[in-house]
């Protein structure tokens, strides 16, 4: 066992937390408060290859008895450790910031590069990679959220294209992709297994954006409806097989958990940060806070969970790299950092007493943020039904 | 074309420990970032790359094996090679050693058409070895340079040095030496994949020892050093200065005059 990062992971911390201090911070309440989507820092983001981490540059595929397959997909080539602590470093300043770039590789790109045919990868990974285009994901209907076989979205195979009607909710980053992972029901009567996936564009006739969600937190991350109204999607943009799209939802989320508990843990650890700095400089009663030891054992208590979640986090990460099951595990750290997120932003809010509800200091802000990382891509609840489900399989 | 730059890896606080014998400071266990007006020298041969692409950019600095760190920066951020020279032969040395030593390693390397060095290292200040290298390889040299344009032919270059009232515009003939300043450009951030690929245990990091330079061993090093650190330390804090306000000289001279006799000082 070992708990040294490699050179190349911390190198991307260094790089990720430079950037996100000069670039992210400086913008971070500005852009929550206007709920402005930061589309200046993901091109800058994108020219550094933070859009594309944990893939390869080039794509290649080796099987018995066939001609190897290599082309050129242009990811950055790291592994799926330095992408969470791509997107922890990100969260540290700017939880909105960070999901953008985790629901783009996650949501988006990973199903494309697992699941789809080398045409389909050739035609969309080397712009979604680069970060020329953003990509969302489209599941969660207005009656299908953690219940997500119970879509209501249609498929019909019109024989040269397929049909599409109907609507998704709370899509991130849905008013400014370009390119959308979509599950909507082929045959009804199959159940989960009557769903397929589809690679929509921005621009296919009959698909459009509705309404932008008002959210309690992550203000500067859109937050939108989809709308398919007789939407034409060429065949070729089937994704994966007729029937497998429940599969291709659940394993996608799996890995977009890591993405999501590395958020969490990434603005658990800039609350703990900013708080820290905070407990130093204020003084009560003759001396600053960090001198009482009630505060600074709650301090302890956060530090501690924050580590605990950090482990979690890392693991589910190394498991994915080292091509082995990491379902439970992103469950379980995706559950664990998000819970860790509103414990230790609660209580940073709390350390900063009246100060800590204002906007002049982030930890509102993070405290806002950190809900929504028990909720989405799998609420807290969903985590233990999948981890007890791995536990009395 | 191949522009060299010279890059030192510094300690990254002015908390730093010194070393009580050889009167420098130590680097082990100091966090360590590349020196920033280094960071300046790399970006503006990294702008001239990204405008002629065969560029090729060869970091070269001197320090020890854990100096590779920041080479790996160099390359994450656009270099295509560096050269380490590491050798226990080499330590301890002062300028005019350490621009011996760099010397040597450039030589070593082949012809270049350019040499970027920043200014100074936040460490020691000197802004010495970068004049001492041009000096010992004959080349022109301009330093605190601020602006920086090359002409088509690439046979000139043309700069503005920076003057504490003003800047001097420079017409140099290549092969030269440049020392930047900050003011030259915004150094550009690493890439994910510059990263990926610099940590790659055949990426083009070339640690070279001082017999693979074939540098003169009696001019390199704390031994062959002609200046000492007599000691480091960090300068007390000054106290804040005061202005005397008056109706006129006069009385101005009075309250002076009053101060002084209060300190003891007359």
């Amino acid at each position: 066992m070992n708990f040294q990062l490699t050179k190349e992971q911390e190198k991307v911390r260094e790089l990720v937390r430079k950037f996100a201090l000069a670039e992210v911070e400086p913008i971070a309440a500005d852009i929550d408060k206007e709920h402005r989507f930061p589309m200046e820092n993901v091109q800058k983001m994108a020219q550094l290859g933070m859009m594309g981490v944990p893939f390869p540059a080039i794509y290649e595929r080796r099987e018995r008895g066939k001609d190897p397959v290599s082309y050129p997909i242009g990811g950055a080539g790291a592994d799926h450790i330095c992408y969470a602590i791509t997107v922890e470093e990100l969260a540290r300043v700017c939880a909105s910031t960070a999901v953008i770039v985790s629901a783009h590789t996650s949501l988006c790109c990973w199903p494309i590069y697992e699941y789809g045919t080398d045409e389909q990868r050739k035609k969309y990974l080397p712009d979604l990679l680069s970060g020329k285009k953003i990509g969302a994901f489209g599941l969660t209907e207005p009656n299908a959220g953690t219940d997500a076989s119970g879509q209501q979205t249609k498929a019909v195979d019109m024989g040269d294209h397929w049909l599409l009607n109907g609507a998704k909710v709370f899509i991130t980053n849905g008013g400014y992709a370009d390119t959308f992972v979509v599950f909507a029901m082929t045959d009804k009567s199959k159940g989960n297994h009557g769903i397929s996936a589809f690679i929509v564009e921005k621009g296919f006739k009959g698909f459009s954006i509705g309404k932008t969600e008002d959210k309690l937190g992550i203000h500067a991350s859109s937050t939108t409806e989809l709308i398919f109204e007789d939407c034409v999607v060429p065949k070729e943009n089937l994704l994966g097989e007729v029937g497998k799209g429940f599969k291709i939802a659940m394993s996608t989320l799996d890995g977009g958990r890591i993405g999501i508990a590395s958020q969490a843990l990434g603005i658990a650890q800039g609350a703990l940060d900013v708080t820290v700095d905070y407990m130093k400089s204020r003084k009560q009663f003759g001396k600053s806070l960090d001198k009482f030891q009630a505060l600074a054992f709650e301090v302890a208590e956060m530090k501690t969970r924050i580590e605990a979640a950090r482990l979690l986090v890392y693991k589910a990460a190394f498991l994915k790299d080292q091509h082995k099951p990491y379902g439970p595990a992103a469950a379980m750290a995706k559950y664990y950092a998000a819970e860790t997120a509103m414990y230790v932003t609660t209580k940073a809010v709390q350390l900063h007493g009246g100060y800590g509800y204002t906007t002049d200091y982030p930890v509102e802000r993070m405290m806002r943020d950190a809900k929504i990382t028990e909720i989405y891509e799998g609420t807290t609840e969903v985590q233990k039904m999948v981890i007890s489900a791995s536990v009395f399989k | 074309m191949r522009i060299i730059v010279c890059a030192k890896q510094v300690p990254d606080t002015s908390e730093v420990k010194i070393d009580p014998v050889k009167k420098t400071i130590i680097r082990d266990g100091v966090p360590s970032i590349l020196n920033p007006d280094d960071a300046n020298a790399l970006e503006e041969a990294l702008k001239v790359k990204d405008m002629y692409p065969d560029t090729v950019v060869s970091i070269v600095s001197m320090g020890p094996p854990q100096a590779t760190d920041m080479l790996v920066e160099c390359l994450a951020m656009g270099a295509d090679e560096a050269f380490l020279l590491s050798d226990r032969a080499v330590g301890g040395s002062d300028t005019w050693a350490t621009s011996n030593a760099i010397t040597a390693l450039i030589k070593s390397i082949g012809p270049f058409d350019m040499i970027f060095a920043g200014r100074q290292a936040i460490d020691g200040d000197t802004a010495q070895v970068g004049p001492q290298i041009a000096e010992k390889m004959d080349l022109p040299q301009v330093t605190y340079v601020q602006e920086f344009s090359i002409s088509e032919d690439k046979k000139t270059v043309t700069v503005k040095r920076q003057l504490e009232d003003g800047y001097e515009e420079i017409k140099v003939n290549t092969p030269c030496m440049l020392t930047c300043i900050k003011e030259l450009n915004t150094p550009r951030y690493m890439r994910v994949n510059g990263i990926v690929n610099a940590c790659k245990k055949d990426a083009p990091i070339f640690v070279k020892s001082a017999k693979d330079v074939e540098v003169d061993l009696t001019t390199v090093g704390l031994e062959a050093s002609p200046t000492h650190v007599f000691r480091s330390f960090t300068p007390a804090p000054k106290a804040p200065g005061m202005i005397i306000s008056g109706e006129d000289e006069k009385a101005q001279a009075q309250a002076l005059l009053c101060k002084l006799k209060e300190k003891h000082a007359i």
